[in-house]
């Protein structure tokens, strides 16, 4: 079983190591923005923590319908030229960090943007590969992983979607 | 009747035709939505991609500069594609009856229509006839309803008073012709507003305002006591048939909204009015640009409030159940 504060840490690791290039970090709604407010207090950082919800930029859109419960984004910088660290909780088939990038480009052209996820299962559906990595794991077809939060944080394993 | 064809059997919303019979529920995941929908127009670039690819036409058999402009707004900025057509210019000046300039137009492959028509009932002819997969907006139908409208006010109302359940509201003016004041007075009773009032003459009232759930008055000082909020109506000069206002100063004199008469009013209450204001007849011009007034908000949360109806009318069409 995945243990949440070790994965933290290995991410804390990985972020200090972009110091130099002083990046901003964004947390993806919801799971996303839990994890990214733990590593933005861990790691001291100067800018204020983004947050996206990425609701408008689904691919589904058509087949789900909105959700009314959608969050709004949070860019509190501006992040023209910057380094972008994008956080979110599971990557699984890559199409939130589509919906994602195409948001964020929305308000302002980054320097770079890496992505870091808290766990990285299989079944990617798109050429997404996170930058920096909490913890893997495989799931059997159907099986689906999910955080649990935000206080504590917990990694949830179910056969369905809820 | 009417709007009974809104809500489609898996409890999806098909057209939006009247605020009658809709849900609170309902209501209030629109105005979240539009919440929601706020921030976009704040940003560098105001547009979102929901709509992407699908085409909107706003039909307008009626005169309309508000209404029109920030349907196009919405629909831009979810990123359709956004047809106007105004009966000036359109073919049934040439004969072609209303649900065949509909056909021509569903026949380009529209996906939404957004209606205005001084006939009650004509956007519930035109959703009626359409593919299951279009969808239509309600802009406006002779005197029964401007749902969108009724929307935004609650917006605003949220906006600036937040629960609806302490407020006592009163609508001031020409009830009788006033699709808005019906739209308004269905929404405010749906979402549980302590008092719904409407002022104005005998003459402009109608007959069952009470089985609305609104308590007449003929009286501004008696109606306008201790209310949280103050919608006006626009005199609808176009819509009488006879003499049902003596005169026009007349009038002012006994329903036009002035500072003294305001003063009535709870003292932290909002001004509000659907537009175009008629300066001097049923507002005075210190109330209208005065501190009180939300009149120009009303406009900008109208924007937001059309996007999120029109999303939520263009998330509900799967593209999987499109036959037509």
């Amino acid at each position: 079983m995945i243990d949440v504060e070790q994965a933290l840490a290995r991410m804390a690791l990985g972020i200090a190591a972009l110091k130099d290039r002083q990046p901003v970090m964004v947390g993806i709604h919801t799971g996303g923005v839990w994890v990214a407010e733990r590593l933005h207090r861990r790691l001291g950082l100067a800018d204020p923590l983004g947050t996206l919800d990425i609701s408008f930029y689904r691919d589904d859109f058509s087949r789900v319908g909105i959700n009314p419960q959608v969050k709004t984004s949070y860019l509190p910088i501006a992040l023209d030229g910057r380094h972008i660290v994008l956080v979110d909780d599971v990557l699984h088939t890559g199409r939130t960090i589509r919906a994602a990038l195409n948001e964020i480009f929305d308000f302002a052209r980054p320097a770079a943007i890496s992505l870091a996820a808290l766990i990285v299962r299989d079944g990617r559906e798109l050429p997404i590969q996170p930058d920096i990595v909490g913890a893997m794991i495989s799931l059997r077809p159907g099986e689906h992983i999910k955080l649990t939060g935000p206080n504590p944080l917990g990694i949830k394993i179910m056969e369905k979607e809820e | 009747m009417i709007g009974d064809i809104q809500v489609d059997a898996q409890g999806r919303h098909q057209h939006f035709l009247t605020t009658e019979g809709l849900a609170a529920e309902t209501i209030v995941e629109i105005l979240d939505t539009a919440e929601s929908f706020i921030s976009i127009g704040e940003r560098e670039i105001k547009k979102i991609p929901l709509l992407r690819g699908k085409t909107i036409v706003n039909l307008f058999f009626e005169a309309s500069t508000r209404t029109r402009t920030t349907f196009e707004i919405a629909g831009k900025r979810l990123s359709a594609d956004v047809i106007n057509i105004n009966t000036s210019v359109s073919a049934t000046q040439k004969g072609e009856s209303l649900l065949d300039t509909v056909r021509n137009l569903q026949a380009m492959h529209t996906d939404l229509f957004v209606v205005r028509h001084p006939l009650s009932g004509a956007a519930d002819l035109i959703a009626r006839s359409v593919a299951s997969h279009v969808h239509v907006v309600n802009a406006g139908d002779g005197r029964h309803a401007h749902p969108t409208q009724g929307l935004l006010d609650m917006f605003t109302i949220r906006r600036y008073k937040g629960a609806f359940s302490t407020l006592k509201v009163a609508i001031v003016g020409d009830v009788l012709h006033s699709r808005v004041a019906r739209s308004q007075i269905h929404a405010l009773t749906t979402l549980g507003a302590r008092e719904v009032r409407v002022i104005g003459p005998r003459s402009l009232m109608p007959m069952a305002v009470e089985s609305l759930g609104a308590v007449p008055y003929t009286d501004m000082r008696r109606g306008l006591d201790g209310v949280d909020v103050i919608i006006m109506l626009r005199l609808q000069f176009e819509r009488m048939n006879g003499a049902l206002v003596p005169s026009a100063r007349e009038y002012f004199s006994l329903y036009g909204l002035t500072a003294d008469r305001l003063a009535f009013a709870d003292p932290q209450a909002i001004v509000m009015h659907p537009g175009p204001m008629n300066r001097g007849l049923e507002i005075a011009s210190e109330v209208a640009d005065g501190p009180q007034s939300v009149i120009l908000p009303q406009v900008t949360y109208g924007i937001a409030v059309r996007m999120a109806i029109l999303a939520r009318l263009a998330g509900a069409s799967g593209t999987e159940n499109r036959s037509a």
